[in-house]
Formats: structure tokens, C-alpha cells, sequence
């Protein structure tokens, strides 16, 4: 298919940039693996043990990583699941990222779907190239695919800044351009409060804005909807938290319209109770 | 008990663990008969020391267990830390080092002077020790002192690869004792360093387990009311900085060490009521620097870094990774003391005890309270710091006076992120127009209405365009004299308003006095005696008397968030090498634009410490750098070839390193 062979080339000029970034002055050959046969001087001293299995984990040396501690820049691969919840009436999302990389190039997944009385209301996957432009921000762009499971699917080409803004915002903001000229910017900020090192309370917005009326999708022009989240986890570890929380989604203008059109309500709250993870 | 506080908070409990201070296995006691570790039922092996000048070393994995659960050790001839080695100076040494190892390795020998081709850096001075290898060192011992060893390839430091050296004077040695041990200090993880790296890598903070909460905020607000505490919270906020960002990595997975055995497996070291006993501190971790003490006692340090200075009697002092620092003490009752290094942070510490007999133990003090960060740490204000000892530098030019109007408590930080620093109101020191390719040469007198008025001008290649280009800020003008430290002005390249910088120091202060974050008040507060770097003289007379002809000014760079790390900007891999001429002596000033505080080592020529007195300049191999400060020290080009120059908080390597090449 030929949207497997879009993203693949979207991803492939990051990859191999990343690469290069990585080995560049990397003087030590080590190609040498014959060394390892030979020259072992006795000196009457025990033969090396082997690492137990039981032993070995604090061993591990990932595979990309020269053995000259100054020269490498490690490649690195991070997938978060901000949030994977059940929600109330038969919901659930999911809404995570993935991204590997080195410091200035990264390749860079995202991922939401939400699923509402045991239908899927909204699937999409983005992968975008993300490259460091200040201390703080990303600026990424590549394309945003959406499942519709009704209607056709369709795609967007985005253009996002992602980073931490003043005050410890979390900010996703994503520009998207459909193919027939469509226009869609999202603005997404989250807020971290700790109660103790463990608790945290995380308040998190996004709105969406469209530039058109879109039947099919049942969106409208302008503000379209707001979607509000409370959620408070306990980090057993700073990488696994389960969460509790609140979720509060309502539509507006055209949107909303189209909703009442339906039979919809144009706003809900539900429930949630999750996990957030990454590792 | 209330005055001069520093800001405080109280340390929370570790709820994952209260705080391992490891396993009681291996209890070892030093100068006791071997009896008396009976009670060890697996212990980790305690070094040995070797001593002659031959030597052969193995480089293997080892099980060990501090923590209760099994894990490998990288080790050197079977233990962590390895054996102490025992060298005289005047003769040659040849060490034997076999990589048993499935990675390559190499040992850098810390703070010898020796040739470039036996300093064991992978890359710079050799290729490494493959596995399998043996790789001969050979090399003359010029000096005597404290020193240590260690891996020099990958993250092995962390995995136990490291250990002391005890080289006795040719000479009489001028320090009396009637007992001389080895205190190795060091921070052991369960994890995979790698596992370490990439953790900070995707979470900066994932370590500190002291972040500010709400009930912290609380408290700040029912003491200095909503509007001050936003006014004290908006940089911290803006620049989007935790004030409580100490140590990187933590005792949240760190266990510390004492001569390899835990706080519970307390260290013991025997002495009698009256005797001189000579307690040769390392700093052997990886990330961790302490502060270290023995209730009940004075010391008297009398070697800094191997190199003995002129005795100075403290309460405690602090030690950077790869210090080290000799301390006499003189136990008058017939009592037992604890050794106590705390973690700079309070996360944590070693402990072990110095006791007449082996059953008498010490009472373990609790840590100190947990610094937090100010304004003077992120090299923006020191106007209440203590110039007295900065040696008739004229620093009439750091007046605030001249600073036309800026006020530093609501500096706009809206500058300090590199996305926007065209509004920054110190309007000389705005470099964001400044391309790379003009900097040459160019006139930055502009920068002298914050100086005394001379040193207004720098290039990239220190006058010296035949040894290559763009290397950093050298000065060559005006310099100050040897020994009292720079007077240069602060300037940021251009590559430092990048996205792998996330502050810079406008006004950095100078280190030389300052105790560090955490230490400042305990003269005050506990009435101990602090040592500062201020205090160190040399011994003997400065060797080298010259006034330095250049001067390169490096700033130590990185962003936290990114858990980059960087000089001037610029990773190791896009750096230029530090060029030197053979027999020059030059000035270098390091200037901290984190809040971090780093240890930097230069290998293969000493570090000349500038404390203001040019007759004893006390020679080191590791300086430590106080966030937002200073530093100033000379270095005698006196070693042709190539070197390695970084910060040694082992997460800091990729990217804090250069490469010094002297031709």
C-alpha cells in the first residue's frame, strides 16, 4: 500500500541522520573479534566467571554503544503510554507516543484512539520527524493518519511543536492539512502537581480547531471541542502509575450542531481509571 | 540556632526503600586479626594490596552483593574496589592488564604524569584492551601521594572498575603517622549504568526524589505570603529549572560505598588512643560527591589531589568525584568514630568507623538538611559573596552599580532559554547576532563596561592561528597575574545560544571561596569549620613561575531536560581539539553556566589551582567547579600528545570532554 511507502519515507531521512550523528569521529575500530581467541596470560589467576543469569541484568550493554565513554551519542528509543484507561459506559482510549533517536533527530510516533460504548470513535497514528530547534521545543512534521471505521480513511500532513513551556506547561500544539485542503490545529497542555513524590495530580486540555464544515466526520469550522482531564496517579516507580480520574468532553458551534443533529449529547463526563506508563 | 539559614527543607522518607545502606556481609576490619570478619558468612572480596613494581591485573566479572540481591561487578583482580596498589617514587612500574571482559576496557591512571601512550584513554592514548588482551603499562613514578585507578572505556567506573594507589616519597615523608589507610569512596547500582544513562536520557529528573510538592508550596506560602513566594517561584518557573536539581543520580538507586562495604557493613579501621592515623580519602563514584566528616575529631588535611599541602585543620570538607584529599586525625579517648561521607544531595552516604576495638562501634549522625539552589548558583548574583580571598583581583568592575538598573531577583528568563535572548537588557552581552566565522579577532570591548577595563578583547585560536582554529575563547591580553586568577571577561560563544544549552552565567562568581551549595552555612549553623579551596597552599614552592601568556576561557555547558552535556555548546564529537604549544604555560578559566556541580579533570599535566597566593600554588588533577561559578587555574604544557580534559560525573563524559593536544 502505498501510504506504508509514504511513511517509510518520511521515516527514513530521520533514521539515517540519527545514525550518522552518532558515529561520526568514532575512531576505535572494533572489528577485531579474533583478538578475543588468543593472548590469554595465565599469570596462575583464575579463569573469569561468567556472569550468572541471575546476575546479569545490571550488565546490559545496549548494542549501539562504542566502548569510548566520551564519543557516543546513544540512540535511544522511549514509548510512553500517557494514558491507557477504561472509562465509564464502555469506553476507552489510548493515547501514547514512541520516539527514537539521538538528541537533535528523532523519528516520532503518536498515537490516540478512544472507543465509546463499545464503538471506536476516533483511531489515528502520526509519524513525524522531530528535530530540537531550543532547550525546550521540538519542532516535528510528517503525516497523521486517521482509521474510520464508517467512512473512508483519510490523511493529514502536520507540522507540531512539542516541548515544555514556561511554568512546566507539557505543550502539544499540531497544525494538520488534510489532502483535499482541510485544516485542523490542536492545542494540547498538561500540568504536572505533586502531592508527595508518588501522588500526582495531572490536569491536562486539548481543543481542537477546524478550518471547515466536514459532515462526515461531524466536525464544524472554528472551536470544535474541548476535552479536560483530571487525573491523579501513584508512581510506584516514576515509570509505572496506575491512575484514577475525570474526563470531561464537550463540543462546540458547528460541531456541537452536527452532534444534536445525531441525537448526540454535546458534552460528557466520564470516569476513568488507568495506567501511565513508559519505559 | 536560627541564623544565616540557608534555604531548608526536610528530606522526605524514601517510601520505595527508606534508604539502603546495603548489606552487613563482608564487614572488614582493617589492622584487626582476620578472626574478627568471622561473622561474614558471603562476603564481597576485600581488595588486597600489591606492592612492588610489577604488577598483573585482571580485569574480570565478579558477583557481588550489596544490596541483597546478586548482581556482576566489573571487577579488578577479583573485588570491588580492586587491589590497592603500593608504588615508591623514583622507580619504574610495569602493570600487566588482561581484559577478561566480552567489551573491550583500558585503566587511566589518575592524576600520574606519565606519557600520553600510557595513560589508558581509548581513543586518545591507545585503542583500548580487547577482550582477551593483555596491554603492559610501563612507565616512571615522579611523584608520591593518594591516586587512584580506573576504567577509562564505557560506563565500567559504575560497574566497580576502580581502585586506589599509594605511592611512599622517595624523600622522608613529611606527613607523620603511625597509621595510613586507604578510604575509597564510591556508589554502586543495582542497574546497568546504561540503564542509568538512558533513564536520565528520557527523564532528567528521574533520580531526584526530592522534587518540590504542593506541601512544599504550602509551606512557602504560609511563610512569605502568595506574592512573594510567585515573585521567588517565577524564575524557577520561567527557565523551567527545579531548585532542587542536586545530583542526578541519587541514593533512589544508589548504595555508597566505603572501601567496598556498605553503611551497614561499616568499614573499620583500628588505631590507639594517642596515635597519628592518616586517612587517604578517594572519590573512586561515578556521580556522587561528598561531604565528609568524623564527629568528634578535627583533621587536618595535609594532600590535596596526591600533593601535599601546608596543614589546614577542619571540621569537614567536600570531595569531588576523582579527588582526593589526605587527612591526619589524632583520636585522644579511647572511643570509637564514624567516618561519615553524606551525598551532596542527602540522599544518602558511606559510613564507617575508626575504634580502638573491634566490638566498639559510633553513633551514625543523621544526614544534614537537603540544599536547595539560589539565584547566586545560576551565576546571577554574588553580591553577597566573600571576596576576601580573592587575591587583589580588582573586581570593582562587577559592580552592580554598573549593571544600569538590572534587577536579578525578576531577571527576565524569558533570555536564558536560547529561543529569545535579542530582549536581554545586559545589552553587551547579546550574542545572538554573532556569526562563528567572524569571531576571529573580533573587538568585544563592548564587554569591558562590566570589567576593570583591560582583557577587553579575545580570539578563537589564542594568538596562535599555526595550531589550528576554532577552539574557544582565549584571551592574551591583560591577563591577571599567575596565581590570582582570571579578570578576563564573561563571554558566551554563539554555540551556546543552541538548543543542547539551557542557561548561561552572567555574572558567575568565584568558587575559590565558596564552601559549595549546602556547606555554606555550617560554620554559622553547626559551628564546623568547612574546608574551601581558598585554603589550599602548596607545601613547597610554586615549581613554575611564569605568568601565564594565554588564557582560554571554557564554559561548562549542558541542558538538563535534554540530559545534554557540553563546553562552550559543543559536544565532544563536533569539538575542536584544545591546542597547546609545548612548554607554554597557560591560564584556564572555567566558567559553570549549569547548575550542576562538575569535577573536571585534566589528564597529564597538573591543574595549578589560582587561590591567591602565586609563592604555593597547590597542583591538582581534579577541580571542582560551583554551579554558576569561576575557576581559575594555570597548566605548564610539559607533555606532548593527547589528552583527555572533561568533567568526571561519569553521566556528564559524552559531551563534557575535549581533547587537549599538546605540540
Amino acid at each position: 500500500m502505498n501510504r506504508k511507502t509514504l511513511l517509510a519515507l518520511t521515516l527514513a531521512a530521520p533514521l539515517a541522520h540519527a545514525a550518522e550523528e552518532s558515529h561520526t569521529q568514532h575512531t576505535h575500530s572494533m572489528q577485531d573479534d579474533e583478538h578475543a581467541a588468543h593472548q590469554h596470560m595465565g599469570h596462575g589467576y583464575p579463569a573469569p566467571q561468567e556472569a550468572s543469569a541471575a546476575a546479569a541484568p545490571n550488565l546490559r550493554h545496549a548494542p549501539n554503544e562504542p566502548d569510548h565513554v566520551m564519543d557516543h551519542e546513544v540512540l535511544l528509543t522511549k514509548v510512553t503510554i500517557d494514558q491507557l484507561e477504561a472509562r465509564e459506559d464502555d469506553g476507552s482510549a489510548l493515547e501514547g507516543s514512541v520516539w527514537f533517536g539521538g538528541d537533535k533527530h528523532k523519528a516520532w510516533f503518536k498515537t490516540e484512539v478512544e472507543r465509546a460504548e463499545g464503538e471506536t470513535e476516533k483511531a489515528e497514528l502520526q509519524a513525524l520527524y522531530s528535530r530540537a530547534i531550543a532547550p525546550y521545543w521540538d519542532i516535528q512534521m510528517g503525516v497523521r493518519h486517521d482509521f474510520e471505521l464508517e467512512s473512508d480513511s483519510r490523511n493529514w500532513g502536520v507540522l507540531a511543536l512539542n516541548g515544555l513551556a514556561p511554568y512546566f506547561f507539557e505543550v502539544d500544539t499540531s497544525l494538520f492539512v488534510g489532502e483535499d485542503g482541510e485544516t485542523a490545529l490542536r492545542v494540547e497542555a498538561e500540568y504536572e502537581l505533586l502531592f508527595t513524590q508518588q501522588w500526582i495530580l495531572s490536569p491536562e486540555i486539548e481543543v481542537n480547531f477546524f478550518g471547515q464544515n466536514t459532515p462526515e466526520t461531524h466536525t464544524g469550522s472554528g472551536l470544535s471541542d474541548v476535552e479536560a482531564g483530571l487525573r491523579l496517579r501513584y508512581e510506584f516507580t516514576p515509570q509505572f502509575a496506575p491512575y484514577i480520574g475525570v474526563n470531561y468532553e464537550k463540543k462546540f458551534g458547528n460541531t456541537a450542531d452536527f452532534a444534536r443533529d445525531d441525537g448526540e449529547a454535546t458534552s460528557e463526563t466520564t470516569w476513568v481509571i488507568g495506567l501511565h506508563a513508559w519505559f | 540556632m536560627n541564623r544565616n539559614r540557608e534555604p531548608q527543607i526536610t528530606l522526605p522518607a524514601l517510601s520505595r526503600r527508606r534508604f539502603v545502606t546495603g548489606v552487613a556481609a563482608g564487614a572488614a576490619l582493617m589492622g584487626m586479626p582476620a578472626g574478627a570478619n568471622s561473622a561474614a558468612t558471603r562476603a564481597n572480596p576485600v581488595p588486597q594490596t600489591l606492592r612492588g613494581n610489577q604488577f598483573n591485573l585482571h580485569v574480570n566479572y565478579q558477583p557481588v552483593n550489596f544490596t541483597g540481591r546478586e548482581r556482576t561487578a566489573v571487577a579488578i583482580n577479583g573485588s570491588v574496589p580492586g587491589p590497592i596498589l603500593r608504588w615508591k617514587e623514583g622507580e619504574t612500574v610495569t602493570l600487566n592488564v588482561t581484559n577478561h571482559l566480552a567489551h573491550d576496557t583500558s585503566i587511566h591512571w589518575h592524576g600520574i604524569i606519565l606519557p600520553t601512550g600510557m595513560d589508558g584513554v581509548p581513543g586518545l592514548s591507545f585503542n583500548g584492551i580487547r577482550p582477551g588482551e593483555t596491554f603492559t603499562y610501563q612507565f616512571d613514578v615522579n611523584q608520591s601521594g593518594t591516586y587512584w585507578y580506573h576504567s577509562h572505556s564505557d560506563f565500567q567506573e559504575q560497574q566497580g572498575h576502580y581502585a586506589s594507589i599509594v605511592i611512599d616519597p622517595a624523600e622522608p615523608d613529611p606527613v607523620a603517622c603511625d597509621r595510613d589507610y586507604v578510604v575509597m569512596l564510591s556508589d554502586w547500582s543495582d542497574e546497568s549504568p546504561h540503564d542509568i544513562y538512558a533513564k536520565l536520557k528520557k527523564e532528567g529528573h528521574y533520580y531526584n526524589r526530592r522534587r518540590r510538592t504542593a506541601g512544599d508550596l504550602w509551606d512557602e506560602i504560609r511563610q512569605k505570603g502568595v506574592a512573594q513566594t510567585w515573585q521567588d517561584r517565577k524564575m524557577w518557573n520561567e527557565m523551567r529549572m527545579s531548585d532542587r536539581d542536586i545530583s542526578d543520580v541519587t541514593g533512589y538507586t544508589y548504595t555508597y560505598l566505603m572501601n567496598g562495604q556498605t553503611p551497614d557493613g561499616n568499614w573499620m579501621a583500628q588505631f590507639k588512643r594517642g596515635e597519628k592515623v592518616r586517612l587517604r580519602f578517594i572519590n573512586g563514584s561515578a556521580m556522587s560527591i561528598f561531604d565528609i566528616r568524623i564527629p568528634g575529631l578535627k583533621m587536618t588535611v595535609v594532600a590535596s589531589d596526591g600533593q601535599n599541602i601546608e596543614p589546614v585543620t577542619v571540621d569537614e570538607f567536600r570531595i569531588g568525584v576523582a579527588e582526593t584529599y589526605d587527612v591526619v586525625v589524632e583520636p585522644v579517648d579511647d572511643r570509637a568514630y564514624t567516618l561519615f561521607a553524606q551525598t551532596i544531595d542527602r540522599s544518602g552516604f558511606a559510613r564507617g568507623t575508626l575504634t580502638p576495638h573491634p566490638e566498639l562501634r559510633a553513633e551514625v549522625p543523621a544526614m544534614d538538611y537537603a540544599p536547595v539552589l539560589t539565584h547566586r548558583d545560576m551565576g546571577m548574583d554574588h553580591s553577597g559573596h566573600n571576596m576576601s580571598g580573592m587575591g587583589g583581583m580588582d573586581h570593582s568592575g562587577h559592580d552592580m552599580g554598573n549593571m544600569s538598573g538590572t534587577d536579578h531577583s525578576s531577571h527576565d528568563m524569558g533570555s536564558m532559554d536560547g529561543m529569545d535572548h535579542r530582549d536581554h537588557d545586559m545589552g553587551g552581552m547579546d550574542h545572538s547576532g554573532h556569526d562563528m566565522g567572524s569571531m576571529s579577532g573580533m573587538d568585544h570591548s563592548q564587554h569591558a563596561g562590566m570589567q576593570s577595563g583591560n582583557a577587553g578583547q579575545y580570539s578563537l585560536n589564542g594568538g596562535r592561528p599555526e595550531l589550528g582554529g576554532m577552539q574557544g575563547v582565549w584571551f592574551t591580553d591583560g591577563l591577571g597575574r599567575a596565581g590570582h586568577g582570571s579578570n578576563s571577561p564573561i563571554v558566551h560563544l554563539p554555540s551556546e545560544y543552541r538548543y543542547g544549552v539551557d542557561m548561561r552565567s552572567e555574572m558567575p562568581g568565584n568558587g575559590l571561596n565558596d564552601p559549595g551549595i549546602g556547606l555554606r552555612d555550617h560554620d554559622t549553623r553547626y559551628g564546623r569549620r568547612v574546608l574551601t579551596y581558598a585554603d589550599i597552599r602548596n607545601l613547597t614552592p610554586t615549581i613554575d613561575r611564569r605568568e601565564p601568556t594565554r588564557e582560554l576561557q571554557l564554559h561548562l555547558t549542558g541542558n538538563m531536560h535534554r540530559y545534554m552535556w557540553s563546553m562552550d555548546g559543543i559536544k565532544f564529537n563536533d569539538a575542536e581539539p584544545l591546542m597547546l604549544k609545548y612548554g607554554e604555560r597557560i591560564r584556564i578559566t572555567l566558567v559553570n553556566d549549569t547548575m550542576m556541580t562538575h569535577p573536571i579533570h585534566l589528564h597529564g599535566m597538573w591543574s595549578e589551582l589560582e587561590t591567591g597566593d602565586s609563592e604555593y600554588i597547590p597542583r591538582k588533577h581534579t577541580i571542582i567547579v560551583q554551579p554558576g561559578s569561576k575557576i581559575s587555574y594555570l597548566v605548564t604544557a610539559d607533555a606532548y600528545g593527547r589528552w583527555a580534559y572533561h568533567c568526571h560525573l561519569l553521566y556528564h563524559m559524552p559531551g563534557m570532554f575535549r581533547e587537549v593536544r599538546v605540540v
